[in-house]
C-alpha cells in the first residue's frame, strides 16, 4: 500500500491524486495527503506518475507497513519502478525492453 | 485527412450536478472503453467516457503487462492459435468469432504501433507485437480517446442507467467523486465497458472491477451467459499483488517443510496449489528459470519484482510464501450476453465490451493469460463502440424521450434498516473466495452459499437508500452480491466439469452439456440453457 508523500520532494502538483484509480489521495492547501489508505490496490501507478519521485508504495498489499525514508532514499528506492519501465529520461530505452515474446509459449 | 471531432455538448444543469447530451456514452475507460470511445468517435459520434477511477490507470490492463491474441495473417498459423485452446475452453468457442478477433486485434495493434506504441524489436529486426505493457499502453490509449474528441470524465462512477418509456437505454448517471456533485449523461447509445468483478480480491489493479455495468444492465432487463466460468485463482507472493501467472512456470512449490507440492503447476496443476493451501502454507522459487529467462524476466515485467526487490527477496533464489487471488470474471470468462457482431446486449441501446462482456465466444469456458483477452478487449471495445454510433444515428432525433432512472438497490427509501456497505463485502467474500466454495464446487456447498447470498439480497433489498458518502460502496457492494448469484445458480445448473468450472460431484465433462448456460435476474435469479452453434448443427444433422 501507498506509505508515503516526501514532503521533501513533493511539489503539490497533485497528479496523484488524479491518476490513483481507487482515490486515495486528498488534495490540500499543501501537498497531497493518503487519505484513504484502506483503498490502496498496491497497483503503484501513482509512483510512475509521479516526477518528482516522491512517492513509494511499499509491496504488502493487505497490511501498512512502517517505512525509512532515509534508508529507502540511500537504497535508490524512490522512483526505481519509474526508471525500470522507462518512465524517466534517462531509461527511455528500457520502454521497448519487452522480451516477452521470448517467454510465451513456455 | 483531418476530420473535426464531433463533441458532447455540455448542458445546463441544476446546482451540484453536471449535464451533457451524447450520441454515445461509454461506461469504463480501460481498453475495451477506449477503443470504443475512440471508434464511435471516429464514425462522427459525440461521445463521452465515464470512469470510475481515472482512464489510463484504472482497471486489470493498466498496472499489469498482457499478452495480445496477435497472429499474423497466415491461414496455418490462424487455424494453429484457433486450435491451440479449444479443448481447454471446453469447446464452446465459436471458429467464426476467433477468426473475426484475430483478424481486428491484427488491425488494433498495427494502428497502435502508427500512434507510436514502443514495441520491442527482435534479433532478425522484426517488430514483436503479441505484448503489451499496461502503463505504456494505456497512457497512449488516454491520449488518443482526447485526441478523437472523446470527452472523458474522470473519478466519475457511474451508478444507474437511464432508460426510456419503451425500456431502450438512453444513458446513465453516477456521481463526480472528487467534485462532490453528480454528472447526468443523456446519450442516444450506452456502452459498458465497466470489466468483470474481483470482488475486491486486490489481485493486480482489479480493485476498481466490482461489477457494476452488470448491476446498471440487469436493472435495465440484461442478460448474462458463461457465468458459471468465473472462478480463476492468479499466483501471488501471499503479502503481494503482482500476480503474473506466467512467471510461474518456472516456479517450484513446496509445503512448509520442504517437500515439492505434489501436481503443483502455474499451468495445468494450479488446483494442486490450492488443495495444498487449504493445509497450510506453500512456497514459491523461480528455480527452473536459467540466467538468460531471468534477465528477460526483468525487462519485461519490472513490476514482477516490486515484490521482491523490496521485500530482500531474491524469487530465484528464495522461496517466499504465496497464495492464490480470486480473478472472478476478469480472467473469467462469463459477462453480459452479446446478441449480434456489433456487440450489442438484449437490450436496445445497450453494448457491451471487454471483461464486462461474455468472452465465450472465443475462450469458452476457459482463458490463461492475458493474450485471448487483451484481444477481445481491442475488438469488442471496437465493435461495441461502431455499433453504439451506428444505433445513434439510426435513432436520429430524440428530442421527445424522457429517459427515467433504472437504478433500485440503494436508491429506494425503505425505513427498516441502514445500508452497510463493508458489512456487505466481507460477506460475500466469505462466499466466492474459499477454495473449497469457488474452486472445487459441489451442490451442497454451492446451495449452502446461495442459501445466504440470497437472503442477504433479500437483507439489502429492504435496506434504506444509502448516504451520498456511502452510495458508491453501496452499489458496489450490491453489484458483487448479484454477480455472485449469477455465478453459482450457473455452477448449479451446469451438472458437470468444463473449462475452469470444476464440480466435486460432476467431475467428468458430459457430451450433452456442450451448452451455454444463460442467466439473469435480480430478486430471482434464472437460469436457462441455449445451443452452441455447432452442437446444435450435429443435432439437426442426425
Amino acid at each position: 500500500m501507498i506509505e508515503v508523500v516526501d514532503a521533501a520532494s513533493c511539489t503539490s502538483c497533485d497528479i496523484c491524486v488524479n491518476v490513483c484509480p481507487t482515490n486515495v489521495f486528498d488534495k490540500t492547501d499543501g501537498i497531497p495527503v493518503i487519505a484513504r489508505q484502506s483503498d490502496c490496490q498496491t497497483c503503484f501507478l501513482c509512483e510512475l506518475y509521479c516526477p518528482e519521485d516522491a512517492l513509494y508504495v511499499s509491496p504488502f498489499a493487505d497490511e501498512a507497513q512502517a517505512i525509512d525514508l532515509i534508508a529507502l532514499r540511500k537504497a535508490d528506492a524512490m522512483g526505481s519502478y519509474r526508471r525500470a519501465i522507462g518512465w524517466t529520461d534517462d531509461t527511455r530505452e528500457r520502454r521497448g525492453d519487452d522480451r516477452s515474446y521470448l517467454l510465451f509459449g513456455h | 485527412m483531418t476530420m473535426q471531432p464531433n463533441r458532447a455538448e455540455r448542458v445546463s444543469a441544476p446546482t451540484g450536478s453536471v449535464e451533457f447530451d451524447a450520441d454515445v456514452l461509454v461506461l469504463g475507460g480501460g481498453p475495451a472503453g477506449t477503443w470504443a470511445a475512440v471508434s464511435a468517435a471516429e464514425r462522427g459520434a459525440r461521445v463521452v467516457l465515464a470512469d470510475k477511477g481515472f482512464c489510463g490507470t484504472s482497471g486489470a490492463t493498466a498496472a499489469a503487462g498482457t499478452g495480445v491474441w496477435y497472429v499474423d495473417p497466415n491461414p496455418a498459423l490462424r487455424d494453429a492459435a484457433m486450435a491451440n485452446r479449444e479443448k481447454l475452453g471446453g469447446h464452446l468457442q465459436d471458429r467464426r468469432w476467433m477468426a473475426r478477433v484475430l483478424d481486428r486485434t491484427y488491425e488494433q495493434s498495427n494502428r497502435l504501433a502508427e500512434w507510436g506504441y514502443p514495441y520491442p524489436v527482435d534479433d532478425s529486426g522484426k517488430s514483436q507485437r503479441n505484448s503489451l505493457q499496461g502503463p505504456e499502453y494505456m497512457r497512449l490509449m488516454r491520449k488518443r480517446t482526447k485526441q478523437a474528441g472523446v470527452t472523458i470524465l474522470d473519478h466519475s462512477p457511474a451508478l444507474e442507467l437511464l432508460a426510456d418509456d419503451e425500456g431502450a437505454v438512453a444513458g446513465a448517471s453516477g456521481i463526480r467523486r472528487q467534485k462532490d456533485d453528480r454528472w447526468t449523461v443523456r446519450a442516444k447509445a450506452v456502452v459498458i465497458a465497466t470489466g468483470g468483478c474481483a470482488f475486491l480480491s486486490k489481485t493486480l489493479g482489479s480493485n476498481v472491477l466490482t461489477g457494476d455495468g452488470y448491476l446498471m444492465a440487469a436493472e435495465v432487463g440484461a442478460e448474462f451467459s458463461s457465468m458459471e466460468f468465473s472462478n480463476p485463482y492468479a499466483i501471488s507472493a501471499a503479502f503481494g499483488s503482482v500476480t503474473k501467472t506466467l512467471f510461474y512456470g518456472w516456479a517450484s512449490f513446496t509445503h512448509e517443510d520442504g517437500s515439492i507440492v505434489p501436481g503443483a503447476a502455474s499451468k495445468g496443476g494450479r488446483s494442486a496449489i490450492a488443495r495444498a493451501l487449504l493445509q497450510g502454507p506453500v512456497y514459491a522459487r523461480l528455480d527452473k528459470a536459467d540466467d538468460a529467462v531471468q534477465r528477460q524476466m526483468r525487462m519485461s515485467q519490472p513490476n514482477f519484482f516490486l515484490p521482491f526487490d523490496r521485500t530482500g527477496i531474491d524469487p530465484f533464489r528464495d522461496r517466499f510464501p504465496v497464495t492464490l487471488r480470486l480473478e472472478g470474471t476478469v480472467r473469467g470468462t462469463g459477462g453480459l450476453r452479446i446478441v449480434d457482431d456489433s456487440c450489442a446486449t438484449s437490450v436496445p441501446g445497450l453494448y457491451a465490451a471487454g471483461d464486462a462482456a461474455t468472452r465465450e465466444l472465443i475462450c469458452g469456458g476457459f482463458t490463461g493469460g492475458g493474450s485471448h483477452n487483451a484481444a477481445w478487449a481491442m475488438s469488442s471495445g471496437t465493435w461495441a463502440g461502431q455499433g453504439a454510433a451506428d444505433y445513434a444515428r439510426q435513432l436520429g432525433a430524440i428530442g421527445r424521450r424522457k429517459p427515467s432512472p433504472a437504478g433500485t438497490i440503494a436508491f429506494r427509501n425503505r425505513p427498516q434498516r441502514a445500508f452497510a456497505p463493508a458489512a456487505l463485502a466481507k460477506a460475500i467474500q466469505t462466499e466466492v473466495f474459499p477454495y473449497e466454495l469457488n474452486y472445487f464446487r459441489e451442490a451442497s456447498r454451492l446451495q449452502g452459499a446461495l442459501a445466504r447470498l440470497d437472503a442477504a439480497w433479500r437483507d439489502v433489498s429492504e435496506a434504506d437508500a444509502a448516504s451520498s458518502a456511502d452510495l458508491l460502496r453501496a452499489r458496489e457492494g450490491a453489484a458483487m452480491l448479484a454477480t455472485a448469484r449469477w455465478m453459482y445458480r450457473s455452477a448449479l445448473t451446469r451438472q458437470e466439469s468444463r473449462g475452469m468450472h470444476r464440480r466435486d460431484d460432476f467431475p467428468d465433462q458430459d457430451d450433452r452439456q456442450r451448452h451455454y448456460v444463460t442467466t439473469g435476474g435480480l430478486d430471482e435469479v434464472w437460469t436457462s440453457v441455449r445451443p452452441h452453434a455447432e452442437a446444435a448443427y450435429a443435432e439437426a444433422a442426425e
